[in-house]
């Protein structure tokens, strides 16, 4: 009953969001008229002295605890390219006097974790508000959604937290740029290491969220641990996103004879099936290992289940103990929102650096040129080390941490959930330009 | 085929269904007796959650967040029939799923606001932690506990529901209300009561729930859709109905993940509109009841 009525509304939004898709062509082309070159929100989005960026993010729904990480890092981020400070004043090209002298002025928007909503904030953000910029999400099929939105109008999507491969793969587009690592990626970072661990010829099963980044995630850590470890895939229990009860799942994992359990559950997700998980016995029979850790999964399910867990994560905060990068950008998080930032936040604040970086490279706003400085692949230096974006697939080629996480003695504080056990290179994990399925659009 | 498997889902799908007979029970009580469609029931059990959570943060007894959860939700209950649903007894169906809606939006919301989305942590009581060999299976001693606690909780319902004039009323009630109106019976201090011990069933359940699933503000959300899913197969309105509706429904699941478990929820709606086809009122619901 209520799953059909909320159909009804959702039908009814999004019916409001294609009106509105319809409508705005004839803008278009009316603007056209204009002497300068249009190209999207170019040049009506700069004639004044801000510039406008459109934020996205899950406020609600299962992911919202990311959503609300995430959002902290955009704040910080625009408050250090007006104001200065952070990062910003390590880059030589930023002024800390907003973007090419323009003040960043920014909305946000909660996406409900979904795409529907997502879409038509994104739509009102661009037509609106005149948008140079989008960014946000936390989910890859709302990524995905979004891409399509910011090709549609030639506006530049610096994509937040997506994972699947289609991001940067089939799905991948010119105005479009992801920075946290595929599941490809990820998987290929941590094959190495649960190799060292766990040996070779194991037998794993998964439990696997049933959409892209579900499927992305089980399809490439699969394909490694058979690959280069020998293991064997001993069975997949897709599940829906928000799930509430895993017993059933978890019984046929008990049963499936595996010895390596691999959790690919995401967010509020992650905490409820690895505590089913645990009362079900089956971390006392097998190794457990989540190719993705959540960003707050580590605090949430606490250290006494998460110890001995091997996983990827964007990026992690004790990465300040060796790269003054992140200790700059972590220091500055924790000032002002007093606890330490997870990695939703890190790709947000990362990722509007390295785009205004882009612009003043350009010396314009204008997209194509902007898009043009970031396929370049100047390398910046960043918390993760030098990062760039691939110019084949719009990949941003980043060191990919391995963690796993300490037992509750070996803690320092509440936050010292996990061990860095290696950083692996961006170039050595990033999939061959001719294997992601990527065509990427004209500009 | 796997008979140590089946023995074990189909024993799951006993402890699966007793979660969802209680989640659904107090929806049932509601809709039966007032006739009101209670779209905030999910937004009520998370609540019942986070007051277990809070009351188990200070005092580190599972009893008495439990006790919490369920007072926590019958003072809820009472303050929003006084202050929202009796407007509504007369209004159309559509009225009433907008208002409530909208309640369960406000709730989730402000729990957010308060607590935020991460997740918080209730664990299982001390006397349920472990699991119990039971032969054919390693299973959690907490569900197998829960197990009792649901039948323990369904026969007091039962009584109360059955053996008090409370009950007789309420039961009459959802028979026929205007004749109940006829009688002289006040009505309005019983719908009181029976909104209060539905919201309560809620918040109870809410806590009973919690050491198994994660405590966030949309835990709420697939519950109250499953809760529909159990009362329109056994029946809007009846005991019986809630019950049965859930064991079967614990039962769908449990035994789709033994073939296919990406289809086990696809299952249940499928189950649910066999029924609706078949037998429109319910395995157990009376027919032309208004």
């Amino acid at each position: 009953m209520s799953r059909e009525s909320r159909k009804g509304l959702n039908r009814r939004s999004l019916l409001k969001s294609a009106a509105a898709v319809g409508a705005f062509p004839l803008v278009n082309i009316s603007r056209s008229w204009a002497a300068e070159e249009t190209i999207g929100n170019y040049p009506a989005g700069v004639k004044g002295d801000s510039v406008f960026v459109g934020v996205i993010v899950p406020l609600t729904g299962a992911y919202s605890a990311e959503g609300a990480d995430h959002l902290k890092g955009f704040q910080l981020a625009f408050e250090h390219l007006n104001n200065g400070g952070g990062l910003v004043s390590k880059i030589p090209t930023l002024s800390g006097k907003g973007v090419l002298g323009k003040k960043i002025v920014y909305k946000w928007a909660d996406n409900q974790t979904k795409p529907g909503p997502a879409v038509q904030a994104a739509t009102a953000f661009i037509t609106n508000d005149k948008a140079m910029m989008i960014s946000g999400c936390s989910s890859s099929a709302t990524a995905i959604a979004l891409e399509k939105v910011a090709q549609r109008y030639r506006v530049i999507n610096m994509v937040g937290g997506s994972g699947a491969n289609e991001t940067t793969g089939k799905d991948c587009q010119r105005y479009a740029f992801r920075s946290q690592p595929s599941a490809y990626m990820a998987a290929k970072a941590l094959a190495p290491a649960i190799g060292k661990e766990l040996g070779k010829n194991r037998k794993a099963v998964y439990l696997v969220p049933d959409y892209a980044y579900g499927h992305s995630v089980f399809d490439s850590t699969s394909k490694f641990t058979e690959q280069q470890l020998g293991w064997k895939t001993v069975g997949q229990q897709l599940c829906p996103v928000g799930t509430a009860d895993y017993s059933s799942f978890l019984l046929n994992i008990a049963n499936s004879g595996a010895d390596v359990f691999v959790n690919v559950a995401f967010g509020a997700d992650s905490v409820a099936s690895t505590k089913q998980a645990k009362q079900f016995g089956v971390l006392d029979k097998m190794k457990m290992i989540v190719p993705n850790l959540s960003a707050f999964q580590g605090k949430e399910v606490g250290a006494e289940i998460m110890q001995g867990v091997y996983g990827t994560l964007d990026f992690w905060w004790t990465q300040a103990e060796t790269i003054p990068e992140a200790k700059i950008f972590v220091d500055a998080f924790e000032a002002k929102y007093k606890y330490k930032p997870r990695w939703l936040a890190h790709i947000a604040y990362t990722q509007m650096l390295v785009w205004a970086d882009a612009v003043e490279r350009a010396k314009t706003f204008n997209p194509v040129s902007v898009i043009k400085a970031l396929e370049a692949e100047h390398k910046l230096k960043m918390p993760l080390g030098e990062v760039y974006y691939r110019a084949c697939d719009h990949q941003q080629v980043r060191a990919v941490p391995v963690v796993v996480g300490k037992k509750p003695s070996e803690m320092r504080n509440p936050e010292d959930v996990y061990k860095i056990v290696g950083l692996t290179p961006g170039p050595d994990v990033v999939p061959p330009c001719d294997s992601t399925g990527c065509k990427l659009p004209s500009y | 085929m796997n008979w140590s498997l089946l023995w074990a889902q189909l024993f799951n799908g006993l402890t699966l269904g007793a979660l969802l007979v209680l989640v659904a029970m107090g929806l049932t009580i509601i809709f039966g007796a007032l006739g009101v469609i209670n779209f905030a029931h999910g937004a009520f059990y998370m609540v019942g959650a986070y007051a277990g959570y809070v009351a188990y943060a200070a005092t580190h007894s599972f009893v008495l967040a439990v006790i919490a959860g369920a007072a926590a939700l019958l003072l809820v209950g009472i303050v929003i029939e006084r202050g929202l649903i009796r407007y509504y007894y007369r209004r159309p169906h559509e009225d009433q799923i907008l208002a409530t809606f909208g309640l369960g939006i406000i709730l989730v919301e402000a729990v957010r606001a308060w607590f935020g989305g991460i997740s918080q942590r209730l664990p299982v009581p001390t006397w349920g932690t472990g699991a119990v060999n039971l032969g054919f299976l390693y299973y959690p001693t907490y569900r197998i506990e829960v197990l009792g606690i649901v039948a323990v909780t369904l026969v007091v319902l039962y009584l109360v529901l059955y053996r008090t004039r409370l009950g007789l009323i309420v039961r009459a009630g959802i028979e026929d209300q205007l004749m109940v109106n006829v009688l002289g019976i006040n009505v309005n201090r019983t719908f009181l009561v029976v909104f209060g011990l539905g919201s309560m069933a809620a918040g109870f359940a809410g806590v009973i729930n919690a050491p198994i699933v994660t405590v966030v503000p949309d835990m709420g959300e697939l519950v109250l859709v499953q809760s529909f899913v159990v009362i329109v197969i056994g029946g809007v309105g009846s005991f019986w109905g809630a019950l049965i509706g859930g064991l079967i429904a614990g039962e769908i699941i449990s035994l789709t993940a033994i073939v296919q478990p990406a289809y086990s929820e696809v299952m249940l709606f499928a189950a649910m509109a066999i029924v609706l086809i078949l037998r429109p009122q319910g395995l157990f619901g009376v027919q032309g009841r208004q």
